[in-house]
């Protein structure tokens, strides 16, 4: 663990949890040693607690995590006090294509941060690089740092399955299995071993998600027989039976009508009381409405700003990104 | 055609005789496909006309209750059980085979190789299908059957177990060729579900992509299935020709298809009852066949996939 100290934040409130499992782990197959290791994380995480601390005590408070290169900094404020994911040079490649390039902004705990930008301007690969979904794709390719809680999870002893149990992901066109209701939200209990008082916890994921009034009589039934709206929040409420800390949403509205969109906007306002919400929106007005911090990306892979959402809709320091929000280009 | 000087000209260049080509086409190609129709229906026809003529010398009852099949001895018995009893055996021992072997091989190829590998793999693989039969009858006889006899000294030269075991190997490519299918259709989004919520590799094969390919799949083992009942060449080179019911698959038995060989090839004289019989077991295996086909197309139907 002492090696990490260099790579480890000062200012989070949160207790450092490594993604890292011990070399036993990195193989895990099933839900038994699953569980086991979301133990393991708990209790390295209580020592490292203390580490943290003093840490905090020594350095003044308001540093941020990870350096931050003065080179590639966007504009605004990309570094935020109590950062849970801190992207450092982030590069991504598909084959000889690069999507994202050099990105470096902090995501800080709880609240919805926004990506927003035009098509292919690389926010939605941002996102998926954050719970290396990316790696499922042959081609491509990430280079730089991306911490969660001050661990590079790009490290070689990180293991992605392990990681995507703390950082949940719904995706832009719903994506319910071909099973019940029931078995839907139950599926990521299942495999990650969280399958005692499974019927419970059902319950409150769908009573979070808002869709409990309209489903409760029909667990049994498939969620392809729901709406798109309500398949979507069936979605959601799959990603947060698990209770992960981040949840990450890849355009969730954008297969939707307005009143069903509006639903799903209610409810990432709800669950970023609670959860870290990282969303793509190509929709400015929703970016503009639920979110707390907005990153505008532009063409060619590159973060223009970052800032408090106000400020980029109302005094954004980029002329670019100005044009961009008033609809000049984009 | 047009009288009109401003309209274009759209007739074509033949004219009439231009039609009468495209009736003639047409025409053809209808014959074609006709012929395919014509021959299933001639060939029910002679079966059941077949049948007809044995039928009448033999119960129905003696036919499908007879635990003895000796239609050419001086005193002949026309019970028809213990070639299905053959049938089963070799049918239920190559699913074995091909079931396990194909469904993980399917699994292999569609979640776990790589494109290069794929496209190497599952061609070589549907090679193994166009292996002539009498090819696999001899790899049982002469290569299988002796490792048998290593571990069991009592195996007879013709055995269930080496027939059904080739069966099997032959049928291989039908079930991951086919349930390879049905996996690769199922999206992508399904499996990102999974992955995103924490599952491994083997979860999202087993609990999501094979339950959404499930149809696809079980048809698949349908089909191989009765491509198995079907199989000839092989049962009758490695299997025997001793209709008998018996669970000692080392021993010597007879499939349906195996004694249509036999009787063919034999000295019994057309029109005689041992000779019609032929027309009869063609019947049940046919009644069988189709049966297990038109299962198959329904089970597809019933049990759509379900992700679209």
């Amino acid at each position: 663990m002492s090696d990490e100290t260099t790579g480890r934040l000062g200012g989070l409130k949160r207790t450092v949890a490594t993604i890292a499992p011990g070399e036993s782990r990195f193989e895990t197959s099933n839900t038994r040693d699953a569980n086991v290791e979301t133990t393991d994380m708990t209790a390295e995480a209580g020592q490292s607690d203390v580490a943290t601390t003093e840490r905090n005590e020594t350095e003044s408070s308001s540093s941020g995590g990870v350096e931050m290169p003065t080179s590639d900094r966007p504009l605004g404020t990309p570094r935020v006090d109590d950062a849970v994911i801190e992207a450092r040079d982030l590069d991504v490649f598909y084959g000889d294509t690069q999507a994202l390039n050099e990105i470096n902004m902090d995501i800080p705990e709880q609240g919805v941060t926004a990506l927003i930008g035009p098509s292919g301007c690389g926010k939605s690969t941002f996102l998926r690089s954050i719970n290396r979904m990316n790696d499922l794709i042959d081609v491509a390719r990430v280079e730089g740092e991306l911490y969660f809680h001050g661990k590079n999870i790009y490290d070689d002893d990180v293991d992605p399955v392990a990681l995507r149990r703390k950082i949940g992901m719904v995706f832009q066109k719903p994506n319910p299995f071909p099973k019940s209701i029931f078995d839907n939200v139950a599926y990521g209990l299942r495999v990650q071993g969280k399958d005692d008082d499974v019927e419970e916890k059902v319950h409150t994921a769908l009573e979070r998600a808002a869709l409990i009034d309209e489903v409760e009589d029909q667990l049994d039934e498939s969620g392809l027989d729901l709406s798109g709206g309500q398949q979507q929040r069936l979605c959601i409420a799959r990603a947060i039976a698990t209770d992960p800390e981040v949840i990450l949403m890849d355009e969730p509205a954008s297969a939707l009508d307005p009143v069903a969109t509006s639903k799903i906007e209610d409810l990432v306002e709800e669950l970023a009381q609670e959860y870290t919400v990282v969303i793509v929106t190509h929709n400015m007005q929703q970016a503009a409405r639920i979110s707390d911090k907005t990153a505008v990306f532009l063409t060619g892979g590159h973060l223009v700003e970052f800032d408090d959402t106000n400020k980029i809709f109302e005094n954004p320091e980029s002329d670019r990104v100005e044009d961009y929000i008033t609809g000049k280009f984009g | 055609m047009s009288t009109e000087t401003d309209a274009p000209d759209l007739s074509g260049t033949g004219g009439g005789l231009e039609e009468r080509m495209n009736d003639f086409t047409r025409w053809i190609f209808l014959s074609c496909a006709l012929v395919t129709v014509l021959t299933t229906i001639g060939i029910f026809a002679v079966l059941l006309f077949g049948s007809y003529g044995f039928f009448s010398d033999v119960s129905l009852v003696e036919y499908f209750t007879g635990t003895e099949w000796y239609p050419v001895a001086h005193e002949p018995s026309f019970g028809v059980l213990p070639l299905i009893w053959g049938t089963m055996v070799v049918t239920v021992g190559s699913a074995l085979v091909a079931i396990p072997l194909g469904t993980a091989t399917a699994i292999y190829l569609s979640e776990y190789a790589d494109r290069r590998v794929r496209k190497t793999l599952k061609p070589t693989l549907e090679i193994l299908a166009g292996i002539p039969t009498i090819v696999y009858g001899f790899f049982a006889l002469s290569f299988v059957t002796p490792v048998i006899q290593r571990f069991f000294p009592e195996t007879g030269t013709f055995n269930a177990l080496s027939a059904s075991i080739v069966v099997g190997i032959m049928i291989i490519p039908m079930v991951s060729s086919l349930s390879e299918d049905a996996m690769s259709s199922v999206p992508d989004e399904l499996r990102n579900a999974a992955y995103g919520l924490g599952a491994t590799k083997f979860e999202v094969s087993t609990s999501v992509v094979v339950p959404a390919a499930l149809s696809g799949i079980i048809a698949s083992y349908i089909l191989a299935l009765s491509r198995a009942i079907g199989e000839t060449m092989i049962v009758a080179l490695a299997m025997g020709n001793s209709p008998q019911i018996t669970t000692n698959v080392l021993e010597e038995m007879q499939t349906m298809t195996a004694f249509m060989v036999d009787i063919a090839i034999s000295d019994a004289s057309a029109g005689s009852v041992g000779y019609q019989s032929l027309f009869a077991v063609g019947l049940t295996l046919f009644a069988m066949t189709l049966s297990l086909n038109l299962f198959s197309m329904w089970v597809k139907s019933r049990y759509r996939e379900e992700y679209q």
